[in-house]
């Protein structure tokens, strides 16, 4: 076989790529007939919901399919076609020709070597490296990935990282060998959004700098739009549109394209949709949350001190307002839903809710106010339990608080809420597992507003949904509460969803609250820098807005 | 993202049959290759214990403990004829009744046994993995206690606390079982409140606390049916034990009376001397009986161990769909 070695022909190569799994039922048709290629110092983008196949087909370049799937079709990387070679030479050519940078940086990494453990093994498991040579790679390596003081860090262990260090330091492992190209499988997914940008600098740098192809795989558009070349949209394991970013931006060609691009959030889109001020949609009246100085601590362990998750808080929750709460993972405000469905303890100041003190609350006495709370989990498929029908979980509510004496008289009731959730009422009949993921999230948004409560608290609702199902599940969420007039408090890291939802937005940081105001005044004249960086820092489904909006940022962060 | 494609057929699991959905039905049915041979051999081998237990009164030609017939007392060490088929032991028992007798024994020991470690050990599980605190750390302390303890010596000292010497047909069984009972009841305790101690952390359970259900409420309708899913693989898996400790009390004497029931264990340990002078037929039948009863048992469990788990299960291969592709790229 030839080696590809002129400048300009690909350096990946899939044609006609098929890729079935078995499994206990129909075999499944992941990839379908999937024909990409990846340009030499390019970025290429697969972007697709949810099981459309792009992993799969990212993961094929390296071979990386499990024993159950059947591969046909050609992949061809640097010359040697992937799905042919043997597992010796396939070994040989992962790392060398290609590298992966994974989602999860916290488990790509072993906990029990230090980083430069982890990168030299790379190098000595591809040629006859000296231990010496290996670490004075691996510090070279950590220095360009912007770790501060590579000659130290490279003994640290993983844990003694950032979330975002660490996946500079797992894009540092796929460098180490200069690998054609790098297969990145969401690697700012599981990141904050500030974070989030400065990975997304250094993949661009890995692109500029190092020369290298990328292969990213992505769910989320603003990313594409930040950092690819060209796109490629696949749906339902086949590639249904093909275009250089700013083409596919513009000028969508495929309806599933041009649905995917209008179901995107876009920031201040809510604010400048309805400007008769939302605020004085909240009913006067005593706030239905008061929390004042609140703080929530969580106990240390071998008399250490406890984190402090919640630092000081003060905010209201007005009745029928919508109440946004944002900010990064570790912000606290999961934490503060939780204390007000009384599912987490708060230590210290005051809260109120519906009149109710919650620091050093009692079950019992609590147990009867808990009707007029309802809550929506975040994780669509936990939240459920399986055993019992969509029906049934929806009914629990009425049968616990004597609404309904059984699971017959609470059907009419039943039928009535998953009408309201737009849920056919025939899936009272089905299994949690067999709705798809906003299905079940409607069902969970029936189940809280079963007794009619006066406050709902939705701990990130949407975060594990597409796009498209987020769009709908939205769009029901504020169609119900404008009819039924319920407070809500909105938690979300997605600036751009809550700006959509929320009368006023509150922003965490470090479990302080650092800004309080109504949806345009945060989304437009944020005051304090952590908003103003964040805000910065989320990249919108616009090549050459983002590209302003990029240098705006480093402009910020100075 | 997943990796591997979530198999949603909507409507496909939950409108098969209930039986269909039944623990070892829904194994079998899934089963493919060397794992449903091991399987079916198992269920096989354990359905024809069953059978030999439940219609032992119809096959037996003797009593357990009957010493003689219409013509006088039964020749002792007689070697295996038409009228013994497998011989008799030094006793005078006949060996082919006294092993298809001990089937019922085994059987009906272990079912107890399983029964009450199951319900105890569930009970304690729950309550103790839902509600923590000192309670948890007292039960955690003692299962482990009873860990540390050999099994077969903890049975003895428990068999001689409750029979106390007399052992009546279900005097002896009941002494058995709860002896094995004990040894077992930390096991499915260990594992219950591993589950509950999970589940309690699930979005579901706290969707049930936010909603105000009670506490049974909760751990009855929501961490209960959960938390058992993995019990029908323990149970045959301890089963097999169970049948094994039944044999090692009666081999060792703390089991049942001779008289009261027919016991493999006890046969065996009768069996040691005549070894030595060339008698076969009193030990290996009731050893292969042990030994047969206690592979299916365990064959059950091996396999649903392994069908239960996505990533050890064979699945059928897939058939080429397109002929392969352009060769070569270059």
């Amino acid at each position: 076989m030839t080696r590809y070695d002129h400048a300009g022909d690909p350096v990946v190569d899939i044609r006609d790529l098929h890729i079935t799994f078995a499994t206990d039922g129909e075999p499944v048709h992941a990839v379908d007939g999937v024909s990409l290629h990846v340009d030499p110092g390019e970025v290429l983008a697969v972007v697709g919901e949810s099981g459309s196949g792009k992993t799969v087909t990212a993961k094929s370049v390296l071979g990386l399919l499990p024993e159950h799937a059947l591969v046909e079709g050609t992949v061809v990387l640097a010359g040697q076609d992937v799905v042919r070679l043997r597992p010796a030479e396939l070994r040989r050519a992962r790392g060398r020709d290609v590298a992966m940078v994974f989602q999860e940086p916290s488990t790509a990494l072993n906990p029990v070597f230090t980083v430069g453990w982890q990168i030299a093994e790379g190098l000595r498991a591809h040629g006859d490296v000296s231990r010496k040579e290996a670490r004075a790679r691996a510090v070279e390596i950590l220095g360009k990935v912007g770790i501060p003081d590579p000659e130290t860090r490279v003994d640290h262990y993983p844990h003694q990282f950032s979330g975002g260090q660490k996946q500079r330091i797992v894009i540092a492992m796929a460098l180490a060998l200069d690998p054609k190209v790098i297969v990145a499988d969401e690697p700012t997914t599981a990141l904050d959004v500030t974070v989030q940008a400065e990975i997304l600098d250094l993949l661009r740098a890995v692109r500029d700098d190092f020369g290298r192809a990328i292969v990213l795989i992505t769910h989320n558009m603003g990313v594409v739009a930040d950092l690819a070349d060209r796109v490629a949209v696949m749906y339902r394991g086949k590639v249904v549109e093909q275009a250089p970013a700013r083409e596919l931006f513009a000028d969508p060609q495929h309806e599933y394209t041009r649905a995917l691009l209008g179901a995107v959030p876009r920031l201040g889109a809510h604010a400048a949709a309805s400007v008769p001020g939302p605020s004085t949609a909240a009913a006067p009246g005593d706030p239905v949350v008061r929390a004042r100085d609140l703080e929530i601590v969580y106990p240390g362990r071998f008399r250490q001190p406890g984190f402090r998750a919640v630092d000081r808080v003060s905010l209201e929750i007005a009745p029928g307002e919508v109440l946004g709460l944002v900010g990064e993972s570790g912000s606290g405000k999961t934490t503060i839903g939780r204390a007000i469905a009384g599912l987490t303890r708060a230590t210290g100041g005051s809260l109120e809710v519906l009149g109710h003190e919650m620091v050093g609350f009692r079950e019992k006495e609590f147990r009867p106010l808990r009707a007029r709370v309802g809550f929506v989990f975040q994780d669509p498929a936990t939240s459920f339990n399986p055993l019992l029908t969509v029906g049934e979980a929806v009914a629990e509510p009425l049968l616990i608080h004597g609404r309904a004496r059984d699971a017959a008289a609470a059907r009419p009731r039943v039928h009535e809420l998953l009408d309201a959730v737009h849920l056919p009422t025939s899936y009272a009949e089905r299994f949690p597992h067999e709705l798809s993921g906003g299905q079940r999230q409607r069902a969970s948004l029936a189940r809280a507003l079963a007794l009619d409560p006066e406050l709902l608290i939705a701990d990130e609702p949407t975060s594990a949904l597409d796009v498209s199902v987020q769009a709908r599940v939205l769009e029901v969420f504020s169609e119900l509460q404008e009819r039924l007039g319920f407070a809500a408090l909105f938690i979300s890291h997605d600036l751009a969803v809550v700006g959509l939802l929320a009368d006023r937005i509150a922003v965490l940081y470090r479990g302080e609250l650092v800004e309080l105001g109504t949806g345009a005044q945060v989304l437009e004249d944020p005051q304090h820098p952590y908003t103003q960086r964040l805000l910065a820092s989320v990249p919108v489904p616009d090549p050459v807005t983002q590209a302003e909006r990029r240098e705006a940022l480093a402009a910020l962060r100075g | 993202m997943s990796t591997t494609p979530e198999p949603v057929l909507p409507g496909a699991a939950a409108h098969e049959a209930r039986w269909k959905r039944l623990p070892v039905v829904w194994q079998l049915r899934r089963s493919v290759g060397l794992q449903r041979g091991m399987l079916v051999a198992g269920l096989v081998i354990c359905a024809a214990f069953v059978l030999m237990a439940v219609l032992a009164p119809l096959l037996a030609p003797y009593d357990s403990n009957q010493l003689s017939g219409p013509d006088g007392n039964f020749p002792r060490q007689a070697p295996p004829s038409a009228q013994f088929w497998w011989g008799t032991t030094v006793g005078g028992y006949d060996v082919f009744s006294r092993v298809l007798w001990g089937a019922q024994t085994a059987l009906l020991t272990v079912v107890l046994a399983v029964v009450a470690s199951i319900f105890l050990g569930i009970v304690l599980g729950l309550v103790s993995g839902y509600l923590g605190g000192w309670l948890d750390r007292v039960l955690v302390t003692v299962a482990d206690a009873i860990y540390a303890f050999p099994s077969l010596l903890l049975a003895i000292v428990v068999s001689i606390i409750i029979s106390g010497g007399q052992s009546s047909f279900f005097g002896g069984i009941t002494a058995a079982a709860i002896s094995i009972t004990v040894v077992f009841v930390p096991q499915y305790f260990r594992v219950v409140r591993a589950e509950t101690v999970r589940l309690k952390a699930e979005a579901f359970v706290e969707s049930a606390r936010v909603l105000g259900a009670s506490t049974p409420r909760i751990l009855s309708r929501h961490v209960l049916r959960n938390a058992t899913r993995s019990l029908p693989l323990i149970v045959t898996l301890n089963a097999s034990e169970a049948i094994l400790t039944l044999a090692g009390l009666g081999f060792l004497g703390f089991g049942i009376n001779p008289t009261a029931a027919a016991e493999w264990g006890y046969d065996l340990n009768r069996a040691i001397s005549d070894v030595a002078s060339g008698i076969w037929w009193t030990g290996v039948f009731p050893g292969a009986a042990i030994v047969l009863l206690v592979l299916g048992v365990t064959l059950v469990g091996e396999s649903l161990n392994d069908l239960s788990d996505p990533r050890l299960r064979i699945r059928r291969r897939l058939p080429r769909r397109v002929a392969p592709a352009t060769k070569g790229a270059a």
